[in-house]
């Protein structure tokens, strides 16, 4: 079984991963091979994607490379085949309905500046009506099979939230009982109406000025929202906002180091209960210190954006609490009380930590079109 | 230029690159703890009850478990030491009882993470060995050393402690090469009272010393080879002493040196004598069909007295003794020319040939001992484009030679992948360091050195550039090793299936015995034609 993981991992994964170089770097400017070198290893490295998918197993390696073959596609210009990707991967994982808004923002951002918007809208409209009647061909004989297999995917009876996930529902739950307040109807409608809010912005800003840096960002941003406010969120979802974060990580250099921290951090009890503590510590090892190799994207320096001290202070004292719940969780019990103390307070931490980075790349977002606008005009006066 | 380079660098910045490298072999050996472990796992175990609950007069007399202590003394200590540790997490492990075959996770955790934790002697031995050194040859030594695959399938997935054995003899070279002659001595005698293993390299050492640091006219010469003895004496003492007060050295030794095991482990090492052997049951098997009555043999070749029953059918026998003469007489040439000329720099060179020699005509050798002479070969196969050749084609077939330890289906990805990973990794750094050198850029600045150029080598040489390449021989021979490993994984079991199980293995060492006889005979080449 392993060895199915596995081999889908090296035959999706890496080779989406490589089409990513090829195409990236050859439209912006090419920076040093040792960065290349260092960020390709970043992406690879991801220790929430070995451990969950190797450790816990699970199949999130092809639906993650098959979105990240649609970004390339994006990237590349070739929309088409773009859209017939990220089906295939919707149709593989419905997770990854978490970066729809950003690809509908983004490709329609896109077509709203050719000369025939709607024609545009309409090719894309087919191409991805197409693919999923390809993939749901054995069901679509009948209305009934499609409500069973919608059904199954969305287990909307099993409630908001379920476990302690760095969620919005689930963190407030602590003082705000949802479940109690509102009904399950309701609290489906609540949690859309938060997830179309929070990605609004991001929605917005791709429609408006569509740009490849900008996209990526729109990826991180509405996969995080969905992550934050969405129905029944899994701590494993996590994975679904980190491979946008490791595509850009060298923009976000140090907050994306300490995102991968926090991400596994908040897969700690998961991790715990796997009895999967030393690969845990192993691979966070493997990538601390690949993160910081010797000669290894030196030069990015150049390209990153000084951070304020507040905003570095605010970091190391992030770092510090995490080390100290690490060896908390792992040592002390928790009173009888509250058996699920640490890992309440575990999630608490990594919430606050998650809803802090994603208005930092909102924000960075924003701050993008006044570069991209320029960087277009000169390409055009070229 | 380099070198003052260094010196501005300073010494804590290549203690934190050397330590980066062992973090990273160190995370990859973290993840290999759950992996197989072979017999040599409980006889570890059952060192630390041993030492832990019997006095000292009864540790080489003990007899409750097949695992008897048959390393010297000092291991044993080294055992002691690490007992209290056990025996502070897990009571079990040092009982002597209780704890045989206990295969429980304290016991995996506690003794794999006693091997990494004694790694760190390796370390050291190739941070002093290195750390005068320009930075990409120290990088690549650091590489093929610290990320050694055989290392990592012997010691950490087999489970021994060649790490930090090497790394006692590393210290020695070390000391050597800074020509503290006194200290080189004394590490390698403590070293012997390790692992007994070692000492097929001690003529090397005798020779060298003698000339280097006692040649020195009759007076000085004298009072600095009184000296030396009266170290090695010393160093023997401590460790031989309690079991010669307490008279017991005669089974010590008999401990020691298990002679009636035969002359080759069950699998047999790649090495001289397996071209014997075959010759021998070639021979057999050819009279036999021409209607000779030969005689079976009754004993194997894996065990049983030698002394009684003959295993060889038709060629002469071979004893132990005979296995002594030989290692001395084919050792002799280096030995000449350690007396002519005593260089530092040629140390290591002289004591891997010493210990190919003992591989390729020893007694009872097991393959893991290729692990001795390769890690030594690695600190000079950067000096030039010859030894560079030879050492990837001696490291491919040494740690291909090690696949039969790690049988298990889970470990099959592992030990391929990391076989080749070091060959890729040693392709780049073989190709970096034989580039044609950049007449390009003459005025490469000073931020330019180093790190950049090294990885734009890399690059370059994918491109093409380098100027590594091996021979025809040596590719036609390295695509053989995959040949043999298809027939042994795939083609057998599909032909023949369960018959003749041990031919895919006979293969695997005849193939590596012809790499390592190559090597052998490039080596004595090499010493005997070195100015």
């Amino acid at each position: 079984m392993r060895w199915t993981v596995l081999s889908s991992d090296t035959l999706i994964f890496f080779p989406a991963v490589l089409y990513f170089f090829l195409a990236h770097y050859r439209t912006s400017p090419v920076p040093h091979k040792s960065n290349v070198a260092w960020h390709m290893v970043v992406i690879l490295i991801n220790p929430c994607l070995i451990l969950i998918d190797h450790g816990h197993f699970q199949y999130n390696c092809i639906s993650l490379g098959l979105t990240l073959g649609a970004v390339v596609a994006v990237l590349s210009h070739k929309d088409l085949i773009a859209s017939v990707l990220f089906c295939l991967s919707l149709n593989h994982k419905q997770m990854s309905a978490y970066f729809a808004p950003a690809f509908f923002s983004h490709l329609l951002g896109k077509c709203l500046r050719r000369n025939n918007p709607v024609l545009e809208v309409l090719k894309l409209g087919l191409v991805v009506l197409g693919t999923f009647a390809i993939v749901w061909w054995p069901y679509i004989h009948s209305k009934d099979a499609i409500f069973e297999v919608l059904l199954r995917l969305a287990p909307f009876e099993r409630g908001i939230y379920e476990d302690y996930v760095a969620n919005f529902w689930c963190t407030t739950s602590i003082l705000i009982k949802w479940k109690r307040l509102f009904t399950a109807q309701s609290l489906k409608f609540l949690s859309l109406v938060a997830t179309v809010l929070a990605c609004l912005p991001s929605m917005v800003q791709q429609i408006w000025a569509p740009s490849i840096k900008g996209f990526l960002y729109g990826l991180l941003n509405s996969s995080f929202s969905f992550f934050l406010f969405s129905f029944q969120v899994h701590e494993k979802s996590i994975l679904l906002p980190l491979l946008p974060a490791t595509l850009l990580a060298t923009e976000l250099r140090s907050p994306f180091k300490l995102l991968m921290h926090y991400a596994l951090f908040s897969m700690l009890p998961l991790l715990c209960r796997d009895k999967l503590i030393v690969p845990y510590v192993a691979l966070y090892g493997l990538f601390t210190l690949l993160y910081h190799a010797p000669g290894g994207g030196q030069y990015s320096k150049i390209h990153h954006l000084v951070i304020p001290i507040p905003l570095s202070i605010g970091m190391t004292f992030l770092y510090i609490c995490s080390l100290v719940l690490h060896i908390i969780y792992l040592t002390v019990r928790p009173p009888e009380k509250y058996p699920f103390l640490f890992e309440a307070v575990i999630m608490l931490l990594c919430f606050i930590h998650f809803i802090l980075f994603a208005l930092y790349t909102n924000v960075r977002q924003w701050m993008l079109p006044r570069q991209s606008m320029s960087r277009d005009k000169e390409k055009k006066q070229n | 230029m380099e070198v003052q380079k260094n010196h501005v660098q300073g010494k804590d910045c290549v203690l934190w690159q050397i330590l980066w490298f062992y973090g990273i072999a160190t995370c990859v050996k973290l993840l290999l703890i759950p992996s197989y472990q072979s017999t040599d796992f409980e006889v570890h175990r059952h060192w630390l009850a041993v030492t832990h609950s019997l006095p000292l007069s009864q540790w080489y007399l003990d007899e409750t478990s097949p695992w008897t202590l048959d390393y010297p003394p000092f291991f044993a200590f080294f055992e002691y030491v690490l007992s209290f540790f056990a025996h502070f997490i897990d009571p079990q492990i040092t009982d002597i009882e209780a704890g045989l075959n206990y295969k429980s996770d304290t016991v995996i955790y506690f003794q794999r993470t006693s091997v990494i934790v004694s790694d760190l002697c390796l370390l050291y031995g190739v941070y002093r060995l290195t750390r005068n050194l320009e930075f990409r040859k120290r990088i690549s030594i650091w590489i093929l050393v610290l990320w050694s695959p055989g290392l990592l399938i012997v010691d950490h997935m087999h489970f021994q402690y060649n790490g930090f054995l090497l790394g006692l003899l590393m210290l020695s070279i070390s000391y050597l090469q800074e020509r503290r002659d006194l200290m080189g001595g004394f590490f390698f005698a403590v070293l012997l009272c390790f692992k007994h293993l070692f000492a097929v390299a001690a003529p090397v050492y005798f020779v060298y010393l003698l000339k280097h640091y006692c040649w020195k006219g009759l007076t000085r010469g004298f009072l600095r080879l009184l000296s030396i003895g009266t170290m090695v004496v010393a160093v023997f003492a401590a460790a031989y002493g309690p079991f010669l007060y307490n008279g017991q050295i005669q089974q010590v030794i008999s401990r020691m040196f298990p002679f009636g095991r035969g002359l080759c482990h069950a699998y047999w090492a790649p090495n001289f004598w397996v071209f014997y052997i075959t010759l021998d049951k070639g021979l057999a098997l050819l009279l036999r069909k021409l209607g000779f009555n030969i005689q079976t043999p009754a004993a194997s070749f894996t065990g049983g007295l030698v002394g009684d029953s003959s295993p060889f059918a038709i060629v002469p026998q071979v004893t132990p003794l005979l296995t002594f003469t030989m290692v001395l007489l084919v050792l002799f040439p280096a030995l000449i020319k350690a007396w002519k000329n005593p260089q530092p720099t040629l140390v290591a060179r002289w004591l891997s040939y010493a210990y190919t020699c003992g591989f390729m005509f020893g007694w009872h050798v097991h393959e893991k001992a290729s692990l001795h002479f390769v890690i030594l070969l690695a600190m000079v196969a950067v000096n030039s484009l010859e030894d560079a050749r030879h050492f990837f084609l001696l490291s491919i077939v040494s740690c291909y030679s090690l696949f039969p330890l790690l049988y298990e289906v889970q470990e099959y990805p592992i030990k391929v992948l990391l076989l080749i990973l070091h060959s890729l990794l040693m392709w780049c750094i073989f190709s970096v360091r034989f580039t044609k050198k950049t007449a390009s850029n003459p005025n490469a600045s000073a931020k330019k050195q180093g790190e950049q150029v090294q990885l734009q080598g890399v690059f370059d040489a994918i491109d093409g550039k380098g100027r590594f390449r091996i021979g025809w021989v040596e590719k036609f021979y390295l695509f053989g090793i995959l040949v043999v490993e298809l027939w042994g994984q795939l083609l057998h079991p599909y032909f023949l299936g369960d018959m003749y199980p041990f031919i895919p293995l006979l293969l695997i060492s005849i193939y590596c015995a012809l790499g390592i006889m190559y090597s052998w005979v490039w080596q004595l080449n090499w010493i005997v034609t070195s100015s």
